[in-house]
Formats: structure tokens, sequence, C-alpha cells
């Protein structure tokens, strides 16, 4: 349960299993992509995103202090035990969707790992240091693909605001907050949530605007959220199979 | 009990070769941040390029693969993530290694200023991404070749 457990533990596996997830998501493209260069650029953005992974896990180690490293919890956990918001578990869909989802989630992550470079925890401060100048790359990137698209055939334009509609209530998530959230952030920890959604809202909806694109009306937000864990989409239960099989079947198999 | 300078370990460093990237060594690179003695413990302190390289840990093997073959028995690598690494910390004769390579060096503008086979300045980004997490793909509408630019970050 999510009270029992050292919220700095439950704070790092959410910024690690963000990352992890959508990570693997965005893998999945690899040698599938429309043409060998976003091809490529996926597979870039997977592996900076499996990087910051690896820094946030084996810190969220650490502090439980079990001895469980990186690698432990990213393939030996349950979908039970995973903190990602649905955003980032949601199939890939076409590849519209896929850039949709991956802008949505690099403006946020840029502006939390900026916010979270001010850590008063310093390891936190220097993950996010190093990863918020890839997260910004990343944003440059799948800005000007989802304008490009957005504004671009009437196919690709329809592509993008179906994903746009489809992904839009998910986003909302990233600001939902909770009592981990208000803890951490009360010492410094971490930004509350909440203090950054303004400045995503507003970042986001002017590219979206120039992208030719729709907010869709619809103000709702999913009100439960996979950050704490009581609540997944069926969809990570099936990553996690394709993900753990190698660990759970061979167990301790090292690269 | 003696041990070679520090000077001495920097100039062994200096003759690695990064892995994926071979015309220019890890010096070059400005990945290596500090050398240093604990004791009798050759300590070398290492920061990434980006955090999911997967050249990081063999740069390490490298590292201290050869500082062994100098003779070095007790060799810590030490992992630093903060300054996080930016190109401007890349040396200049990396820049012009890199250049001669096909590889046009990092520029403060975001892209190359020119083409490195031909040195037209008529060049268009291809894709933000290449062959590596440090490069991007980049075309000279001169010459026609495309080429790898060293992402500056």
């Amino acid at each position: 349960m999510t009270q029992q457990s050292d919220p700095k533990f439950e704070a790092l596996l959410r910024l690690g299993d963000n990352t992890l997830i959508l990570g693997h998501r965005v893998s999945e493209w690899c040698g599938h992509a429309p043409v060998l260069e976003e091809d490529i650029a996926l597979a870039n953005t997977a592996l900076d995103l499996l990087g910051q992974t690896n820094l946030w896990l084996e810190y969220a180690g650490e502090v439980e202090g079990k001895g469980r490293s990186a690698d432990d919890l990213a393939f030996l956990r349950d979908a039970w035990d995973f903190r990602n918001v649905l955003l980032v578990e949601l199939p890939n869909g076409d590849f519209g969707q896929t850039i949709m989802r991956q802008y949505l989630f690099d403006v946020f992550n840029r502006m939390n790992l900026e916010a979270l470079a001010k850590s008063t925890d310093t390891r936190i401060a220097e993950i996010a240091e190093k990863a918020a100048k890839e997260a910004a790359y990343h944003v440059e990137r799948s800005e000007g693909t989802v304008i490009g698209l957005g504004d671009g055939t009437e196919e690709s334009h329809r592509r993008m605001q179906d994903a746009l509609n489809i992904l839009w209530p998910y986003a909302q998530e990233l600001f939902i907050t909770d009592e981990v959230d208000e803890a951490m952030a009360e010492a410094g920890v971490i930004p509350h949530p909440k203090s950054l959604q303004d400045a995503w809202d507003a970042e986001v909806r002017a590219v979206l605007a120039e992208a030719t694109l729709e907010v869709p009306e619809a103000h709702f937000g999913h009100r439960g959220s996979g950050k704490d864990g009581k609540m997944h989409t069926e969809h990570l239960g099936h990553i996690l199979t394709q993900m753990q099989w190698l660990q759970r079947a061979y167990p301790g198999q090292e690269w | 009990m003696a041990h070679p300078s520090t000077e001495q370990v920097w100039d062994w460093l200096d003759t690695i070769p990064d892995p994926e990237i071979p015309a220019i060594t890890l010096t070059d690179l400005g990945i290596i941040r500090d050398v240093g003695w604990d004791g009798d413990t050759c300590v070398v302190t290492v920061t990434p390029t980006y955090s999911g390289c997967p050249a990081t840990s063999l740069i390490n093997m490298e590292i201290e693969t050869a500082l062994r073959e100098h003779g070095l028995e007790r060799i810590e690598l030490k992992r630093q993530l903060s300054p996080a690494w930016t190109t401007d910390w890349m040396s200049q004769r990396g820049r012009d290694k890199l250049e001669k390579y096909g590889i046009a060096p990092p520029q403060a503008a975001g892209g190359p200023d020119k083409c490195p086979n031909c040195a037209s300045t008529n060049v268009e980004k291809l894709s933000q991404f290449g062959s590596t997490p440090c490069k991007a793909q980049w075309r000279c509408k001169d010459c026609l070749e495309p080429f790898d630019y060293f992402k500056c970050i």
C-alpha cells in the first residue's frame, strides 16, 4: 500500500516507471517506423528514456534499502507495483498517436525535470539536470513533428486530431496530486504537480493551435491514476509479459 | 609508494579512442572530469554523454584495461552526473578530428555550419537523431552527401 512505503521511494518509482514504460512502448517501433530516420529517432528517444529509468530506479532501490537493483525493480515487479501514469502504457496506435503521446509527455517531462533539478535531494537534482537536457531535445523533435503532421495533409491532420481526442484526457492525469506528491513537494524534493499545469497548458495549447488541431471540449480527466498503483489499464500487464519474460523464465540472466 | 603522476595518467587516457567514434579520444570528448590518487588507488571520474548511451559501460572497461596495461593495479571509476556533460567540453583538437572524419562538429547555433565533405553551407536537417545518441543526420544540398552532425548539448 502506498501509505506504508517511503514517499521518496514512491516518488522515484513514479519517475522511473513513467520513463521505463514509455521507453518500452517507443522501442516497439524499432524496425517498424514509416521511414528510417523516424525509426532511428524513436529508438534513440527510447534509449534516452531507458537511460533515465536506470538512474531513477537505481536510486529508488537504494532509498528502499532492500538491496533491489534497477533491473530487479524493472523486471521482477508485478503490474500492481508499477507507478506509471496510464498515458505511457497505452498502445502505440498509429505513428501519429505515438508522436502525440510523446509530445504531451515530453513537455511535462522537461518541465518536471527542470523543477527537479532544484530538488533539495542532491541525487535527484543531479539526475534531473542531466535528463532535462535530453528531454528538451525530445520536445524539439516531437513538437516539430506534431506541427508538421497536424498542419500537413488532410489525412495526417485527421489522424493527429483523432490522437489528440484519445490522449488529451489521459494527459490531465500528469497533474493529479496525492498525499505522496504533497509530502514530497512540502519537503522540496519534487515540484507540486499542479504547479506545472498552467505552464504546460499554455505551451501545449500554443503548439496545438499552430498544428491547426483543436483541443477536445471535454474538460474531464481520468479520476484515477496509475501513479498510486491502484489502477492500471489492461495494457500494462501485456507490456510486462513481453518486457519481463526472459528474467521470469531464466532468473538471474545477465547481458 | 611511488605512483605515476596524474599528468601521466591523463596522457594515457588521451590515447583511448571513443568506442563509437574512434576518430576522437575520451579526453577529446570531455567526459573525463578528474584524475587523482586516493592512497595507491587511481581514481578516474567519468561523466556520461547521454544517460542511455550504451557506450558508457564499454568506456569504463576500456579505461580500466588501458590503465592496467600501463601497470596500474588499483583503479576506481567514479560516475559524475553533475555538472551535466556538454559539448562545450569537447577539445578543439577533437572538433578538428571529427570534421576530418566526416562528422560535422557541434555548433552553438544548433546545426552544422558547413558540410564536412565539401564545405558548402547549403545544408539541411534530415533527422534530429542519428546512428548514436550524440549525433543527428544532415545532408549537403550541393554535394548531396548525407552526413552526421555531432549534436550540441
